[in-house]
């Protein structure tokens, strides 16, 4: 790791002065890919901006038909939320299954989202419920913040401050961990929201989290297993790597997303 | 003293300080004025190095030195050596190219290193090493183990082995098997691969090098299994100093799996840095610097061919075998695909004749040595797999026909070297079944069904061969080395012992077990024994730990030891009892005349050593003896695996349900520690099998170079094991020990590619069977079921 400064923000405005005063400065959040990738070396901001202090990025709240989650509330404490697990186990379990102890006890939903990895888990829920993700700027539906592999709609000023999930009528995720790294090779979020069923799949799109309509619509007519492993994606907009090859992918979106609309029940 | 002794169940000794974070690792170890030493690595797979510039590196902050491999030929340092001769079929020498610790002009793998940068802190180091310019003229390069041998393939060393061949090699009869195969009623074949395995010891290997000016004399700690070893050959082949002019020493060791046997480039650099620049250096590797540079193991592919007469007897087995050694011929790379490989071709079978030819080859991939079961790994795969599959091609049973050929009549001579030590197979089987409960095994496969679940069990009855010996013997097939352990028994004059021995644990627990052997022999309690090992200064000599030797060659060095001790004991003891010394039994710490109430305690009978006041005529005082044990003969542990699984065909995950493994290691001096180490070596078979490879791709890039992608095995990727034994004891040395340290790792994988297929119905599918692979032999076989 080359040498950085540390600076822990009290608010949103000085983690702004603080990132801007930097010559190179990043937010951090619980810096379990950050700071990875600056031992590495493959990244040297000349300062961290701690953003897990300030209290507007703390804390969960279930309010009526939605779910209110900090930027900065790390993955364990999601994952142990009986408020949450109430109403949508299906994301309780989502946190739960991301990385280990560790990493959930550091990791943020601020920070997986900002950095939007093709196989991270929480774009997947985000995506499929239909949340709104607030910024220090204003607010982003998923379609919105989700712009390509590592890429999102954030300026480099930015800050996620909470996400809003409106909660569905169900949900299921069902995830299949690659098996050295244990991120989602292929993961599939399975919803009935008001809206209707959306589908998303993360961990296999070449552009990152995506939904597949042809599953949604099969659904709104039958909301059964059934009905999405028959729908086959085209490995054409699949990722492929030693890992998992287009096709395998391509097939385990129908089968991860029957067993998601399984579980959802 | 409680049960302590041979076979008790006792807690290790060493995990007090493990596990409150008081272990002394490398790392751990600092000095006076400590610099830190990065190495430059090649980013190519085969380059000629057009140029150097390290002058804006120098200047930078915190920078002491840097040393290149011009310094270290220009200092007299010596090529690494591979401590193995081998001879072709024509009777020539294996083609052995020099191996540089830093070659100044050619780089043949990823990872390579080519300079080493020092400086006062490793971010310095690391900042430095950063701006060093290293101009290359990128080369073709050759990784794929399938395409070395083909006619105009790119030669890593064209010079002295043209072609890529190292050494075309064979053992056995080829006329009497090709007779066998002639007159056979069935013949059988197989193709294998057995994929190359990255070591991935927890601690990484690491090395703290100075020079002291005053004396002359150099101190190397590092993550050694051998330090006696590396002291010779740094000192006689590398020319680093006289042995007596080099201490080294190998503290806590957290695993090797045998990547800390050989002595690699980085631990001869920075001993001629400390000299040459003046100052302690320090270098620990990154991970993936670990996965660059520590040998790693297996990376075969073979044909066999397995005859049988018409009652089903074996009676040919011919092999062929292409080994890759990697770039450079590592310290023992040259036995493992052979001696350690075709010699245990017969497995547990009577196998009347049988051929190997291996040809052992060059190729720009890290040199590949021996990993934990070096050779016999391979040797278990080939033999179980092509009797499975023998047996489901002539609709047997695998198990009838295992029976129907096992070996019961001891000691038995195979036609490949082996002259096996008595056990008892078919028990061994029985055993195995009793646990999986075979009888359920229908209803369990119905079950999975039920549920969509494809169930397959399958069978490995391994045989393999520890503690290389005789000396005598290996000498003629070519080891540079003996293989026999030395120990040296100190009693005290208050009665505690404290044991030097030429075996290295880092995590074999010797700490405890030997102590249980002293513990047993006297009748003490093992807290009063201490275990030394690992120091040039303190231990006389040794081998060190690899092979699974420490306890059928270590242990049997020290009960020698302790015989000498035991004899001059009840020599003082008879003395001051006014007894002949050969009615002395020596019991629960105290030193008896048979048959009268006259004893003196242990500790009385060792102060009266010391104080020489009262010695028997001749006798000198104190209470020391050494021993050196040469055994006559490997020693032969075996056992049958059996691993049941489930495929979920949508997906291709498999998942382990069963998994039984009972062994003959021969005498268990401690069953907790035993159990450890076949549940550590079935988790690195089930590693090999399902999860572990490790992968080149066409530019030679190793594209498995972090745990992000090399997968090893995990807790949840295991089911929990049942294990058990049964004890023949091997009558070549004085314990009856076998040896386990390997067993799981060379029975796991045959046992859970056999299930595998079985559940597949296909025997199309090489390790490690990841579950695209899986996915892929269902989607050719049952596509319906891959779609749900
Ligand atoms: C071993 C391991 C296993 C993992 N496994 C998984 C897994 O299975 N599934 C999975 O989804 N993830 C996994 N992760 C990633 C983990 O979830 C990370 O926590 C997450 O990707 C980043 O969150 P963080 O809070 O640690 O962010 P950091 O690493 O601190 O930051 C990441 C990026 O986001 C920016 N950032 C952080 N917070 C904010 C914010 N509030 N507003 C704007 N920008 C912000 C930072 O500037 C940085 O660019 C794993 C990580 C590790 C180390």
């Amino acid at each position: 790791m080359y040498a950085t400064n540390y600076q822990r923000a009290t608010s949103l405005d000085d983690a702004v002065a603080k990132l801007n005063a930097a010559e190179d400065g990043k937010f951090l959040g619980g810096g379990q890919t950050l700071l990875a990738t600056m031992k590495q070396r493959l990244a040297a901001p000349s300062a961290v901006v701690d953003l897990t202090k300030i209290p507007e990025l703390k804390g969960i709240g279930v309010d009526g038909g939605t779910i209110t989650i900090g930027a900065a509330t790390t993955h364990a404490a999601v994952a142990g939320s009986k408020e949450i697990a109430a109403v949508l186990p299906a994301l309780t379990g989502l946190a739960g299954s991301i990385g280990d102890p560790a990493v959930r006890n550091m990791g943020t939903i601020g920070g997986s989202l900002a950095n939007n990895d093709p196989a991270a888990d929480y774009p997947a829920a985000v995506m499929a419920l239909n949340a709104t993700i607030h910024t220090s700027k204003g607010s982003y539906s998923p379609e919105e913040f989700f712009t390509g592999l590592f890429e999102t709609a954030l300026d480099e000023d930015e800050i996620i401050t909470k996400v809003v999930f409106p909660v569905p009528q169900k949900a299921g995720y069902e995830k299949f961990r690659n098996p050295a790294s244990r991120y989602a090779l292929c993961a599939v979020f399975a919803a009935l929201t008001s809206d209707g069923p959306r589908i998303a799949v993360t961990g296999s799109g070449n552009e990152g989290v995506f939904r597949v309509s042809e599953m949604e619509s099969a659904l709104g007519s039958n909301w059964s297993a059934d009905a999405v492993t028959g729908v086959t994606v085209s490995p054409d907009q699949m990722l492929s790597d030693m890992h998992g090859s287009a096709e395998y992918r391509a097939s385990l979106v129908s089968v991860l997303a029957g067993r998601a609309v399984k579980k959802a029940g | 003293m409680g049960n302590e002794g041979i076979g008790a169940r006792v807690l290790r000794k060493e995990d007090k300080r493990f596990i409150t974070g008081k272990g002394r690792y490398t790392d751990d170890i600092t000095e006076r004025g400590i610099t830190h030493g990065v190495f430059v690595r090649s980013p190519h797979a085969h380059a000629r190095i057009t140029s150097i510039d390290t002058a804006k590196a120098a200047s930078m902050p915190g920078v002491i030195g840097i040393v290149g491999g011009q310094e270290l030929i220009d200092g007299g340092v010596g090529n690494l050596i591979c401590g193995w001769m081998i001879h072709g079929k024509d009777g020539s020498p294996m083609k052995m190219a020099a191996y540089p610790a830093m070659d100044p002009a050619v780089v043949r793998h990823v990872g390579q290193p080519v300079v080493l940068v020092v400086a006062e802190t490793k971010a310095q180091a690391t900042d430095a090493a950063g701006e060093i310019e290293i101009v290359y003229e990128e080369l073709p390069s050759i990784t794929q183990l399938s395409k070395v041998l083909e006619p105009g393939a790119v030669e890593v060393h064209p010079e002295t082995a043209p072609g890529n061949l190292i050494c075309d090699w064979q053992l056995g009869d080829e006329a009497a098997t090709e007779a066998a195969f002639a007159s056979a009623a069935h013949v059988v074949e197989l193709e294998l691969e057995q994929n190359r395995l990255v070591p991935n010891a927890i601690e990484p290997r690491a090395a703290v090098a100075s020079y002291d000016t005053g004396e002359d004399h150099y101190t190397l700690n590092t993550t050694s299994q051998n330090p006696h070893v590396a002291r010779l050959v740094l000192s006689a082949f590398y020319n680093i100093a006289p042995e007596h002019k080099l201490r080294v020493i190998a503290p806590d060791v957290g695993g090797g799996f045998g990547s800390k046997i050989y002595i690699y480039p980085e631990e001869i650099v920075c001993l001629f840095a400390s000299k040459k620049l003046g100052v302690p250096i320090k270098w620990v590797a990154e991970r993936t610097e670990s996965f660059m540079s520590d040998a790693h193991g297996r990376d075969h592919i073979s044909k066999a061919r397995l005859a049988l007469d018409s009652d089903l007897k074996f009676t040919g087995l011919k092999v062929d075998t292409i080994a890759n050694l990697g770039a450079y011929m590592s310290l023992f790379s040259s036995c493992v695909p052979t001696y350690l490989y075709a010699t245990l071709l017969s497995g547990q079978y009577a196998l009347p004749n049988i051929y190997a030819n291996v040809k052992l080859v060059y190729s720009h991939t890290v040199p590949v040595d021996a990993y934990r079961g070096a050779g016999r790994p391979e040797a278990a795969f080939l033999i179980e797999r092509i009797v499975e599959v023998a047996a489901r091609k002539l609709g047997v049973s695998p198990v009838e026909l295992r029976k129907k050929n096992y070996v019961r009549d001891f000691p038995y001579q195979t036609p490949v070297l082996m002259n096996y030590d008595p056990s008892d197979f078919i028990t061994l089987m029985d055993k195995a079944l009793a646990h999986i409960d075979i009888d359920g095994y229908a209803a369990r496969k119905a079950d999975s069904e039920r549920r969509g679940k494809l169930r397959g069990i399958g069978y490995s009855s391994y045989i393999e061969a520890c503690g290389i010996a005789p000396s005598q013997a290996v000498g003629s097939l070519g080891a540079g080395v003996g293989l026999w352990e030395s120990a040296e028994v100190r009693v005290n004059p208050v009665g505690t012992i404290e044991v030097l021995t030429g075996s290295h644990s880092h995590g074999q627990s010797h700490e405890t077990t030997f102590a249980q052997v002293v513990a047993q022999r006297f009748g003490l309690p093992i807290e009063n024994v201490n275990i030394i090992h690992g120091d040039t200064d303190k231990v006389q000599f040794g081998m060190g730990t690899y092979g699974s030797r420490s306890g059928p060659v270590g242990l049997s060095a020290i009960s020698k030891a302790l015989d000498k001790v035991e004899a001059k004991a009840k020599k003082l003891a008879g003395h001051l009892m006014e007894a002949d010394e050969k009615d002395i039994v020596i019991e629960n710490g105290e030193l008896k005349v048979a048959g009268t109430d006259k004893k003196i305690a242990w500790h009385e009978m060792t102060l009266g050593a010391y104080t020489a006041h009262n010695m028997p005529e001749g006798v000198e005082p104190g209470l020391v003896e050494k021993a050196f044990f040469d055994p006559i003969n490997f020693s032969f542990p075996a056992g049958t695996f059996i691993c049941e699984l489930e495929v979920d065909p949508g997906t291709g995950v498999t998942e382990i349900v069963n998994f039984v493994a009972v062994d003959d290691f021969g005498t268990i001096i401690n069953p907790m520690v035993v159990e450890g180490q076949v549940h550590g070596g079935i988790a690195q078979g089930i590693g090999q099998a399902l999860l572990e490879g490790c992968y080149y791709d066409e530019n030679g890039q190793l594209v498995t170079a972090s745990f992000m992608d090399y997968c090893v095995p995990r807790a949840d990727d295991l089911p929990s094991f049942a294990v058990d034994h049964i004890e023949v004891p091997t009558p070549n040395n004085p314990l009856g020990m076998k040896g386990c340290g390997e067993a799981g790792a060379i029975g796991a994988p045959a046992a859970v590619i056999n299930a595998l297929t079985d559940a597949l119905g296909t025997e199309d599918i090489s390790m490690p069977a990841t579950p695209e692979k899986v996915w892929r032999a269902i989607q050719a076989t049952r596509p319906a079921m891959a779609a749900e």
